[in-house]
């Protein structure tokens, strides 16, 4: 029997939260930007962050949001989730987004910000040697993404083709 | 500091006129289009972190039908024009006299789309003209594309250049009002986003002072 009601935690654009078992985390209206969730299954504690560019030293300012960028934001959501009990050699990752809304002909490399976010966020889980189990990526819808704690599945909605977990 | 934190109201007012004058020519265009009369409200500015700009049309979950253009040239920057699909139906209904399609759920009809798309392109046309005019620099918009998607998604693409500079938008944005049909009213929102270092170039051909 449950006896303790599974809060909801939702994660703006740009930003960055955490959840212990049994909370679900919830990002809404993925295009470009990916959401990416780090947890560890025993320790049953997760942390996702919604990632809008790929790389704060293409700013031209310096005291932006950090959690903006896959560089600045997915180190201190790693390093956070470590320094609440999480063990680094058990984490591990799940990732969606990066989407290519709108397919203007132009060279304009802002337009294939989705694809630059992907690979972004994986070169950096790669340099803390967290695997990604499972990944939706790419195409053009945006998506809403939630983690539940309970199964360590994500939970993917789209306009056009419904939801799936991964 | 962001140039944003520093804005005069002098120079708000002045952006409030830019909204002003494009959409005015853009709901001149449309109830040409419709045949009947449109009306239009007074423009407001927005200055609203990215979280905020979503709550603006129902949040980021929320379905809507938005054209999307880019706008190149001197004073570069971003345009929407947004409406919900229940909206956008009607607007196509009134435009082909046709009831037989749907938007609000995915297919998403063919022709129904392309009406919209047009239409995004007439009234998107008519407001950079307009504006182009009152500023005296030349706009080029880029070909309008429709998506009917979560808002969350389609809105964030406008934000990519600001946000290298800035957490928040400075939006102008009005509100198009078509009451033909008295159940079933037209809220549309035109967005326009004007990139960073576009603003110095609006303010100094309208000849407002900096500070």
């Amino acid at each position: 029997m449950k006896t303790y009601e599974s809060k909801l935690i939702k994660v703006g654009i740009a930003d960055l939260k955490f959840a212990k078992s049994p909370d679900v985390l919830r990002t809404s209206g993925l295009g470009s930007c990916v959401g990416v969730v780090v947890f560890d299954a025993s320790a049953k504690i997760a942390g996702m962050a919604h990632v809008m560019l790929p790389d704060s030293k293409s700013s031209k300012k310096s005291e932006l949001n950090q959690f903006k960028y896959a560089d600045t934001s997915l180190p201190i959501l790693i390093d956070t989730l470590i320094k609440d009990g999480a063990r680094k050699f058990a984490l591990k990752a799940k990732i969606a987004g990066g989407a290519q809304m709108f397919s203007f002909s132009s060279s304009n490399d802002m337009l294939r910000v989705g694809q630059r976010n992907v690979e972004a966020v994986k070169t950096v889980l790669n340099q803390y040697r967290i695997p990604i189990l499972a990944e939706d990526v790419y195409g053009n819808s945006g998506r809403t993404i939630e983690f539940s704690l309970e199964t360590t599945l994500l939970n993917i909605r789209t306009v056009s083709q419904g939801t799936k977990d991964i | 500091m962001s140039f944003i934190d520093s804005l005069t109201d002098y120079q708000l007012d002045a952006l409030k006129e830019v909204g002003n004058i494009g959409s005015g020519n853009a709901a001149t265009s449309l109830s040409m289009l419709l045949n009947h009369k449109v009306d239009m409200k007074v423009p407001a500015v927005r200055i609203v972190d990215y979280n905020e700009m979503m709550e603006l049309v129902g949040g980021p979950d929320k379905l809507i039908a938005a054209v999307f253009l880019r706008i190149e040239g001197e004073a570069p920057g971003n345009m929407f024009f947004v409406l919900s699909p229940e909206e956008a139906e009607t607007f196509v209904k009134q435009m082909t006299g046709s009831e037989d399609f749907s938007v609000q759920e995915p297919p998403f009809d063919e022709m129904a789309m392309s009406a919209l798309q047009e239409m995004g392109n007439i009234l998107a046309g008519s407001y950079l003209s307009a504006l182009s005019d009152f500023i005296n620099v030349l706009l080029q918009p880029s070909v309008p594309l429709l998506t009917i998607d979560m808002a969350g998604a389609i809105l964030a693409e406008g934000l990519l250049e600001l946000s290298q500079v800035s957490d928040y938008a400075i939006i102008i944005d009005t509100i198009i009002d078509d009451h033909e049909d008295e159940n079933k009213p037209i809220q549309g929102h035109f967005f326009l986003l004007p990139d960073p270092d576009s603003f110095p170039k609006i303010f100094n051909k309208l000849g407002v002072p900096e500070q």
